[in-house]
């Protein structure tokens, strides 16, 4: 009987070809990168043009300084605010592109080493509240997930009401709760750890809620999937099939959506750093914004864009080492 | 060997919380080593939940009760005690249908047949690693080493479901129960995973079968229990029970496999049709011409409305090339030409990837033929832009296999009904304008209309699949494996409902399905299809007598028949 053999669909077992594959892929994501870099610089030099107020004022301390007009047009002409726009943008994606962020208007200082010290103190927080929010949605998926209807329904309604807190709202709370009456921690952002519990518990908790609704669905999906009920039939205890197989088809969407929640946190991190007084790109950012600092609010932007950047590309590289199907869609 | 069955079932019933019937009903059984018992019934007969209930894994809300339960002299633990973990995998192995979901698809095969032997052995891992490879080897997969490293994904159908059926081996269990082991494979692959199992029965290891499909049935197991409503209404010797068989379910089963039966005669159905109408329609399934007694039709009077109007649907050596990520391309079609004459059935066979679903594509107007012709009732359409093919799109309908997905789960039967009506130039019609009309034509009772399609049984889905093809009037219907995922007496329906709608408007149907016995129903001409390449077309009963090319002769020859 001449009939055809199996054959395989692909072969895309780690071979010189597919790690190719990866690294063009990881090339086309940083050129995307790069670009998202350029437009957000762009937006942001067209953007601050268009805010009512001179920059020299910034520079000189403020709209209220008493300079003479000689003055005025020295700095000016210092700083290249009498070229004609384009002449100006062109200058600035040059110093740019060789990361010369100048000198802040009202700091007199170098933009890129201060920016740097404040991003790593919210780096800090963000990627702590990130850690700590995954940690919290798993323990509450796993500890409520295939009980009993009661747990359940409390796990879900606990995320619910995380998920729906406002940043501010949360800080307030725990400041009166763990500080004012139990006294347990500083009420603002003092160095150390202790200092971090509370930002990062107001920053966590929301993310917590909605991770943990994205994993409760998606774990409750997984269930019923037929290779569960084969890894059952092999033996398989019930801890054994919730962490060799259905927390990790669980984990997939919100792993993917950490990417974006990284950039929630960021943009949160503004509220929670005012709140606690914490050092930190957001504070930077809001007193920047407010004075028309412009080498200090295109860092901050830049730097927040970067960041984005590579939380997006790293959560991406995530998805793909668990879940190796996506390797083979994307190549398609 | 002793007298004393391996397995002993007495009086095993399975209650479910909110249902008044029992899935199960006092059922017993007895499997020796070395055996094959089938347990044979339509979806809903309470096989596979009997199935699950011998490993303890009912599903969730089921209350099991039973007599006796015994594995070689052991009473199985109850449900839910931690002795199951040291059973299952161990002693009884569980392969089922459809590996490309029943191997976890995030993790290579070799990491989920590993896990039994961690489980169950006493190996070092570089022991098992050795081991996984072995038992890959033995179920017939060539370069095991490779294979160990691949997820169920990249693997073929077959080679998946061996991979499966290496896990269910794989700690060596007395017992295996394999449920619809066979269902998602093409035939030629199906009967050397049935070769398989038959191997592995007799090397010792007790079988049960679960399955809907006879024919399987008498290629691997010596004995059938026959299930119906949670009862089973028949066991015996396969052989005896498939030549004359008692219970009328098991006739039923037998009396609607297409198999060798002929064009033009309709298939036996139960009296109970799967739609409870009111109407007429439960009688044979003449409805719309009752004057047309079922069994006398012919192809001749299939033949008449041809004689003046052009081939439905004509491709005119079309060929199409897909790329493939590592940068070469696959030839999908490769000169195929085909003609659909008016008012009759052109049947398209053959194996899945063989370019049978890009022919339908490429004819539907959902893709462009690199090269070649597609005409529509002698008209230029292949070439057409989609806003040139819009105005001619009603006269082209399709149904496909799976009826839920291509339905709107939010929407009603009615709503379904309408929206399609609404597409079509249903003005030139005078039958079939109304969603009352529409659920007549294809026998459900005007009550379904509120429902929607998530509560509807699979013959009724694609009945209301049916309706919404033939809402805007077309002249040419696409179905592509349009019965595949039925049981075969709701199968018979559906084929028997398209038979009689043919006669009736005068359609043309281009049928595709990897079933040889529903093509040889169905079609006046049937086109054989291997690998992109058309090998073989002729008049229906021209190729399944004296078919001329070898590879029509290899499907036919791998035609799971029930061997009376």
């Amino acid at each position: 009987m001449t009939v055809s053999t199996d054959t395989p669909t692909t072969a895309s077992v780690s071979t010189p070809a597919t790690r190719l594959r990866s690294l063009g892929w990881i090339a086309r994501r940083v050129g995307g990168g790069v670009f998202v870099l350029w437009a957000v610089a762009t937006i942001i030099f067209f953007a601050l043009r268009l805010i009512p107020g001179d920059p020299v004022d910034a520079i000189l301390g403020g709209p209220g300084s008493q300079a003479s007009a000689e003055a005025v047009a020295q700095i000016r002409a210092d700083y290249g605010l009498d070229q004609p726009l384009i002449v100006q943008y062109f200058l600035a994606m040059g110093k740019l592109a060789v990361a010369d962020f100048g000198t802040s208007y009202a700091l007199k200082v170098a933009v890129a080493p201060y920016v740097l010290t404040q991003l790593w103190s919210t780096l800090v927080l963000t990627i702590a509240s990130l850690v700590v929010a995954w940690l919290g949605a798993l323990a509450l998926t796993l500890a409520t997930s295939g009980r009993s209807r009661v747990a359940r329904a409390l796990g879900s309604a606990l995320e619910l009401l995380a998920a729906a807190v406002p940043h501010f709202w949360l800080a307030s709370l725990l400041i009166i709760l763990l500080s004012n009456t139990l006294h347990w921690l500083p009420p603002i952002s003092v160095p150390g750890p202790l200092g971090l519990v509370l930002p990062v518990l107001t920053l966590a908790l929301p993310l917590t809620g909605f991770l943990g609704q994205v994993m409760r669905e998606s774990l409750a999906n997984a269930y019923e999937q037929p290779f569960v009920l084969s890894a059952r039939a092999r033996g398989e205890s019930e801890w054994g099939v919730r962490l060799r197989h259905v927390l990790r088809h669980a984990a997939l969407p919100g792993i993917s959506l950490s990417g974006w929640a990284f950039g929630s946190l960021l943009s949160g991190a503004v509220v929670v750093e005012t709140i606690f007084a914490r050092p930190g790109l957001g504070r930077t950012l809001l007193s920047a914004v407010t004075i028309r600092d412009i080498p200090v609010v295109t860092a901050v932007a830049l730097l927040s864009a970067l960041t984005f950047i590579i939380v997006t590309i790293a959560t991406d590289v995530v998805d793909r080492i668990v879940d190796p199907r996506v390797t083979e869609v994307a190549a398609r | 060997m002793t007298g004393s069955p391996l397995l002993r079932v007495s009086d095993l019933s399975v209650h479910f919380d909110r249902s008044a019937r029992p899935a199960v009903d006092n059922v017993s059984f007895d499997v020796a080593a070395g055996e094959c018992l089938a347990i044979v019934g339509e979806s809903g007969s309470g096989k596979s939940v009997t199935a699950r209930s011998l490993l303890g894994l009912a599903p969730a809300g089921a209350h099991v009760s039973f007599s006796e339960l015994t594995l070689a002299g052991e009473s199985l633990p109850a449900p839910g005690a931690r002795r199951w973990r040291t059973i299952r995998g161990a002693s009884i192995g569980l392969v089922l249908q459809d590996a490309l979901v029943s191997l976890d698809p995030l993790r290579p095969v070799g990491r989920e047949i590993d896990d039994v032997l961690r489980l169950h052995t006493t190996l070092s891992q570089r022991e098992r690693q050795a081991r996984v490879l072995e038992l890959l080897d033995a179920v017939g997969i060539p370069d095991p080493a490779l294979r160990a490293r691949q997820r169920s994904g990249e693997l073929s159908g077959g080679l998946r479901q061996r991979a499966l059926i290496a896990a269910g081996i794989a700690a060596g269990p007395a017992l295996i129960i394999a449920d619809e082991p066979t269902t998602a494979l093409d035939v030629t692959v199906q009967a050397r995973v049935l070769d398989l199992l038959a191997s592995l029965r007799n090397n010792g290891t007790a079988m049960i079968l679960i399955t809907h499909d006879l024919a399987v049935v008498s290629r691997v197991a010596g004995r059938v229990a026959v299930m119906s409503e949670g009862r089973i209404v028949e066991t015996g010797e396969t052989s005896a029970v498939l030549r004359a068989p008692t219970a009328l379910p098991t006739q039923q089963l037998l009396a609607a496999i297409p198999v060798d039966v002929p064009r033009g005669v309709a298939l036996s159905v139960p009296a109970d049709a799967d739609a409870p109408t009111a109407s007429a329609a439960s009688s044979p399934p003449v409805a719309l011409s009752p004057t047309l007694p079922s069994a006398t039709f012919s192809t001749a009077s299939l033949e008449h409305p041809a004689a003046a109007r052009p081939p439905a649907l004509e491709l005119r050596s079309v060929s199409r090339r897909y790329p493939t990520p590592r940068g070469e391309a696959i030839q999908a079609l490769d000169a195929v030409s085909l003609t659909l004459d008016a008012g009759r059935t052109l049947g398209l066979v053959g194996q899945s990837g063989s370019g049978k679903t890009t022919i339908a594509r490429i004819a539907l107007g959902l893709e462009t033929a690199d090269s070649g012709d597609v005409l529509l009732n002698g008209n230029e359409w292949g070439s057409l832009s989609a806003r040139e093919r819009r105005p001619l799109r009603h006269t082209l309908g399709a149904i496909y296999q799976d009826a839920l997905s291509s339905f709107d789960p939010r929407l009603s039967v009615e709503r379904i009904l309408t929206d399609a009506l609404g597409v079509g130039a249903s003005g030139t019609r005078q039958s079939l304008t109304t969603t009352s009309e529409l659920l007549d034509a294809v026998d459900l009772p005007q009550s379904l209309k509120n429902r929607r399609p998530l509560h509807l049984s699979g013959g009724q889905r694609q009945r209301v699949a049916i309706a919404r093809a033939l809402a805007p009037g077309p002249q040419t219907i696409l179905c592509d494996e349009p019965v595949s995922s039925l049981d075969v007496s709701t199968q018979a329906r559906v084929l028997n409902l398209l038979d009689e709608l043919q006669r009736h408007l005068h359609l043309s149907y281009l049928f595709i399905s990897h079933d040889l016995g529903v093509i040889r129903h169905m079609s006046d001409r049937v086109a054989v299809i291997n690998e992109g390449r058309i090998v073989e077309t002729g008049e229906t009963e021209e190729i399944f007598i004296a078919p001329r090319d070898p590879y029509t002769r290899s499907l036919l020859a791998a035609l799971p028949r029930v061997r009376r």
